[in-house]
């Protein structure tokens, strides 16, 4: 009779404990730790007294496992009905593909097609993140900024990138 | 003992008004006190930006500059607490309860006219104490050997992670986080690589410039877009007639000033507690001792002035331990030991002796950059003032941009703009997480050190782990180690309530 209740209530207890962040936070550190202790002896521990590269990696690794732990362990103390979402309530993920893609393009037409390609693809892109720009706005600022910035990096900085190149693709 | 300090101070006013030095300091206040006005951009970002142009110039006029932003962007976060309500950098977040009120009375300009004065008063103490508690401090740590300087750098990260905003642990695995990414590269003595995942670029290490722009940077415009609100600028329309206070009004700041003062310096010794925890301190200080604590939030002059003057003198206070031992309170102090670093000048307590040009240069230009704020502020407030009309939408693309040049020019290398957006992911994961990112730094400008001088003492106490507590200083911070987690341990089993109330509102603003 009693175990199915038992049962239960360990769902339940499991469910609620994977909602928190705080297990979500814990597991990540625990994910690092893990990858130090696991990498850390490859590179050699050495003994105390002539520590080799791995030692440390691999002490820093047990300590953030033990972290982690303890970090999954505090979920468990939080009342339920906080703000426990790991998601912010409005996920702005055209904003963030933007802020992303903002250096990215930055990389690519930088390294292919120079400096001011680069400036002014990295400012368009990342201005199209905010709910209110249009595309003539960003491009408006992307000029804007790529003529602010070539005067500052290339000609007051003299930061060694071309203006205008041709890499191909 | 005073008399060297003058001297040295004289040397020091020598170098810091050679003109292009004094060109450095203002730009780098004149860019801090803009970016503190800017609502979403913060020193540590802006600092992070400057570094790699300030590859080119000698270190003291890189150092003074990037110091110049840290305590500028002090100056200008009151105009923006102030005026706006928005807590825009935490230390200033306090100054909003009884700054923004007074600015709906009609005496914002009244309340910044006196901010102004309590700031420069509170750095000039702040940085009175570095000239005299620093060459004590010096003394002392030129006899530590690699076991105290180990123990004395495991007390400042812990320090540093533990008192800092947000839950211990989660603090403490930021650190570890960062002292892990720390290791990656080349390991100094055996020329191994660890971490490297077989990508060459990562030989030399995760750029500290990366790793700084992308935790502040990205992580923080990706926590931000779409979420700023627009800004009231109702109340902004601020003259500099109406800063002047009056008489009484005056009057009635000095004692709080003094107060906060204190409080801040107080707080500067202690490692790990920066500008903010003194501005709650100070805060919640002059509640208590008031007669009517019931009217604080309500305008009060006391809630601004006694914050502000602790904030000014801790942020100078905190440049004691940085200079004078090498070992940073908090992640703006990291930042700039990295930048002396890359400069190729070795952080702790010979950093006075083998370059004193840098060390008294910069308290010299605390002085001369001060001044210069105080002149920037008074005149030019309603410059400030319009700057905060600037909308997000059009200040993250162009940061971001600044960000990706910065990265690229400090090794010429687009693999490192790829860093930015890698470790950018990573930061906003944590910050969603409910970490704060900035003890990572903390740990990655230290961790190199930290491993060298700890396989050092090992060696020489032939693999003897005790040696750490059978030498006296050692033994001394690490039983300051075990009383700090002691003490936090015993704080969260008691469950007692945090020594300052701080209002849920002004959380999580960074």
């Amino acid at each position: 009779m009693r175990s199915p209740r038992k049962h239960s209530t360990v769902v339940e207890f499991l469910q609620n404990f994977v909602r928190k962040r705080d297990f979500y936070a814990g597991g990540l550190i625990i994910f690092f730790g893990l990858v130090m202790a696991l990498k850390g002896p490859t590179y050699n521990l050495g003994t105390l007294m002539h520590m080799a590269p791995g030692f440390l990696p691999t002490a820093l690794g047990v300590i953030l496992i033990g972290l982690g732990i303890a970090i999954a362990g505090t979920a468990i103390g939080v009342p339920e009905g906080e703000d426990e979402d790991i998601m912010p309530a409005h996920p702005e993920w055209w904003g963030w593909a933007c802020i992303l893609a903002g250096p990215l393009s930055f990389i690519l037409f930088g390294s292919y097609f120079g400096f001011i390609p680069g400036t002014f693809a990295c400012v368009f892109v990342s201005a199209l993140g905010d709910r209110t720009a249009t595309l003539k706005s960003s491009a408006l600022l992307a000029t804007f900024v790529t003529i602010f910035g070539v005067g500052l990096f290339s000609y007051l900085l003299q930061i060694p990138m071309p203006l205008l190149t041709w890499r191909g693709l | 003992m005073i008399e060297t300090a003058l001297t040295d101070l004289w040397y020091g006013f020598g170098v810091a008004l050679q003109p292009h030095n004094i060109m450095w300091c203002f730009i780098g206040v004149l860019v801090g006190n803009m970016v503190g006005v800017l609502p979403g951009m913060g020193p540590l970002a802006t600092i992070s930006i400057l570094l790699p142009l300030t590859f080119g110039i000698k270190p003291v006029g890189a150092i003074l500059m990037l110091a110049g932003v840290m305590y500028g962007a002090q100056y200008g976060g009151a105009i923006c607490s102030i005026l706006l309500n928005l807590p825009c950098h935490p230390p200033h977040a306090v100054t909003c309860l009884d700054g923004f009120p007074m600015t709906k009375q009609g005496r914002g300009g009244v309340a910044l006219g006196l901010t102004v004065m309590a700031s420069f008063v509170g750095a000039s103490w702040g940085i009175t104490e570095m000239i005299f508690l620093s060459p004590i401090l010096v003394r002392v740590a030129l006899q530590f050997g690699p076991a105290e300087i180990c123990s004395l750098m495991l007390l400042g990260l812990l320090a540093g992670s533990t008192l800092a905003r947000g839950s211990p642990l989660k603090g403490v695995a930021m650190t570890v986080l960062g002292l892990m990414l720390g290791i990656v590269g080349t390991d100094l003595e055996t020329g191994a690589e660890r971490f490297t995942f077989g990508m060459t670029h990562l030989d030399d290490g995760i750029e500290l410039v990366a790793l700084a722009l992308g935790l502040f940077g990205i992580a923080e415009f990706m926590n931000s877009i779409n979420q700023v609100v627009s800004i009231n600028a109702k109340y902004t329309n601020v003259r500099l007639r109406d800063m002047r206070p009056s008489k009484s009004d005056v009057k009635q700041a000095i004692a709080p000033m003094f107060r906060g003062t204190l409080v801040g310096s107080l707080c500067a010794l202690i490692p790990g507690t920066g500008p903010t925890i003194a501005s709650f301190v100070a805060y919640a200080t002059e509640k208590k001792i008031s007669k009517h604590p019931e009217k604080f939030g309500t305008g009060l002059i006391e809630g601004v002035i006694s914050p502000e003057a602790s904030t000014h003198s801790s942020v100078q206070g905190d440049f004691i331990p940085t200079m004078s031992l090498g070992i940073p309170g908090d992640a703006v102090m990291a930042l700039l030991l990295g930048a002396l670093m890359i400069q190729g000048i070795v952080p702790g307590p010979q950093l006075i002796k083998e370059h004193p040009d840098i060390f008294w240069g910069l308290v010299a230009s605390f002085w001369i950059g001060n001044i210069l704020l105080v002149l920037l502020n008074v005149p030019l407030i309603g410059i400030w003032v319009k700057l905060l009309t600037i909308p997000y939408k059009y200040l993250y693309p162009s940061a971001l941009f600044f960000v990706c040049i910065g990265v690229y020019a400090a090794n010429n290398d687009m693999f490192q703009v790829g860093e930015v957006i890698v470790i950018g992911i990573l930061g906003y994961v944590l910050l969603r997480l409910g970490f704060h990112p900035a003890p990572i730094l903390l740990g990655f400008v230290l961790g190199p050190r930290f491993e060298e001088n700890f396989r050092r003492a090992m060696l020489i106490s032939r693999g003897d782990i005790l040696v750490f507590v059978e030498r006296p200083i050692s033994a001394v911070f690490v039983g300051l180690c075990v009383l700090l987690i002691g003490l936090q341990i015993y704080v969260r089993i008691r469950g007692a309530k945090a020594p300052v109330e701080i209002p849920t509102a002004l959380e999580g603003a960074e």
